[in-house]
């Protein structure tokens, strides 16, 4: 894409995998903001939470020239969709500019490499983009169709509010529901929007994993809540895939859709059924036929 | 429930006090121990130690306790303690400490699968640059317990289904960037 694209945009693993609907949701979103976003050129791992449990500086230099390359597009903007990929890139920030041994260690490294110094690269995260740079009453002028009745729970996962993001508050988030509301889906009041959702434990420590995802989802539907809206390609993914499983250990009749924020907005704006990547989820699917695609003469055109 | 008493001549307090000076385990001695970490924990109930009492065992010098407790494995590193914490004490940086020096001595528990996928994790991102989850998963699993592939099978047939399973090797083209990436030493840093 042209150099002038404001927004880089850095994948990480899940976006190319598991959370494909991720990407593709968020760049039809972007497209039809206007807004065009640019993918980091030759971007390696931000090392998630895994590698910061095996060595904390080569975590850092790691997610350093990710940022290095960043600066070298002159781009000043980096969105990095996934939860953990946006906290390990500011964590390092972070790092460098607290601990100067870290940072001589991280500016040796740079220059090895041959990479530029740090500098004031911002890393950003879809949700805050989508409240600052577009604005909530942007969000509503450029609503051209609305579901009717469907009520959605906002689901934030742990990482994107913590210590060393600006996504939200971390103890009240509100945004979500607002951008939500002005596209015309109905909240409920979720309390548990920042209980995290276990990460990487359904593929390790398998029951417990899956049993955080159980009392997420059967909050969500105690209060009513007809499917989950996330902004994380691993809270989707492990609260998509073990539905199945939970029916049959607990009995409970959860089939439920969950969602990435960007295929809510983004099919708000106009986009469509499968460019948004709706057709990748597992549970719910019947429910997202009904209200994506076959509901169309149902939708309130504004 | 079964206790065991330990002695104060079996703390490392040398140990102990060298932990504190680690970016983000400062505030360790601020600990009023309160349990606020333990009680925001999604994790708690399945823990051997809860956060708290990894807490006051670290800050005594009780080394060999800490290391070889689930505790700091299963740590999903929400970051909620961190936040919730009245004294600031940055409970994360603390367990990743931990996890950093158990997988360096070697006191994990063995075949327990979290270190194995940190293991394979780095080495993968070291040799390519970036990881491919599902071979990452496999490498795991090859390696702990392949049984668990058994019930995997189903997730991954469903996901493959959806186009959302990549058995593509990512590589980065650049790769010889990362070779400044210091190797991992004996040293826990």
């Amino acid at each position: 894409m042209e150099p002038s694209a404001r927004y880089l945009y850095y994948p990480g693993c899940s976006l190319k995998g598991t959370g494909i609907a991720y990407e593709e949701s968020l760049l039809t979103t972007f497209r039809l903001l206007e807004m065009p976003v640019k993918e980091l050129p030759d971007w390696n791992c931000c090392g998630a939470t895994t590698y910061m449990s095996v060595s904390e500086t080569s975590a850092t230099l790691l997610a350093a020239r990710n940022l290095a390359l960043a600066r070298q597009t002159g781009s000043k903007d980096l969105i990095a969709p996934c939860n953990a990929c946006y906290l390990t890139l500011r964590k390092s920030q972070r790092l460098v500019a607290d601990y100067p041994q870290i940072a001589q260690e991280t500016e040796r490294f740079l220059e090895q490499a041959g990479l530029p110094r740090l500098d004031s690269v911002r890393v950003r995260h879809p949700l805050e983009v989508l409240y600052n740079d577009v604005g909530i009453q942007r969000l509503r002028e450029l609503t051209v169709r609305r579901l009717q009745g469907v009520r959605m729970a906002s689901y934030y996962g742990c990482q994107a509010v913590r210590p060393y993001g600006e996504v939200d508050d971390p103890h009240e988030p509100t945004r979500m529901d607002e951008i939500l509301r002005a596209v015309g889906v109905e909240v409920v009041g979720y309390n548990l929007k920042t209980k995290c959702c276990g990460g990487p434990l359904t593929g390790t420590i398998h029951d417990v994993g899956v049993r955080l995802n159980y009392i997420l989802l059967k909050e969500a539907m105690r209060l009513g809540a007809q499917a989950m809206v996330t902004i994380c390609p691993l809270c989707q993914f492990n609260l998509d895939a073990y539905q199945a499983e939970i029916r049959k250990q607990t009995g409970e009749p959860i089939d439920m859709p969950i969602l990435y924020l960007t295929q809510v907005v983004g099919w708000a704006l106009g986009g469509d059924y499968r460019e948004l990547g709706l057709h990748r989820a597992i549970s719910g699917r019947k429910l997202l036929e009904q209200w994506f695609t076959v509901r169309k003469e149902a939708e309130t055109y504004v | 429930m079964e206790r065991q008493i330990r002695y104060q001549r079996e703390a490392d307090l040398e140990w102990a006090h060298q932990f504190t000076k680690h970016p983000g385990c400062e505030r360790l001695l601020s600990c009023i121990q309160c349990g606020t970490c333990s009680g925001t924990c999604p994790l708690s109930i399945y823990m051997d130690l809860t956060p708290r009492q990894v807490i006051a065992l670290v800050r005594e010098g009780f080394r060999e306790d800490v290391l070889r407790s689930q505790t700091i494995w299963l740590c999903a590193s929400c970051y909620a303690c961190s936040v919730e914490c009245p004294q600031k004490v940055s409970i994360t940086d603390i367990m990743y400490r931990l996890k950093r020096e158990a997988i360096r001595s070697n006191l994990y528990p063995k075949r327990f699968p979290i270190p194995v996928l940190a293991r394979e994790f780095c080495d993968m991102v070291r040799q390519r640059g970036r990881n491919s989850e599902f071979w990452v998963v496999f490498r795991m699993a090859m390696r702990s317990n392949p049984k668990i592939l058994l019930s995997m099978a189903r997730t991954g047939w469903e996901l493959w289904r959806k186009g959302r399973l990549s058995l593509r090797r990512e590589r980065i083209q650049r790769i010889n960037e990362l070779q400044y990436i210091p190797a991992t030493s004996k040293e826990v840093d």
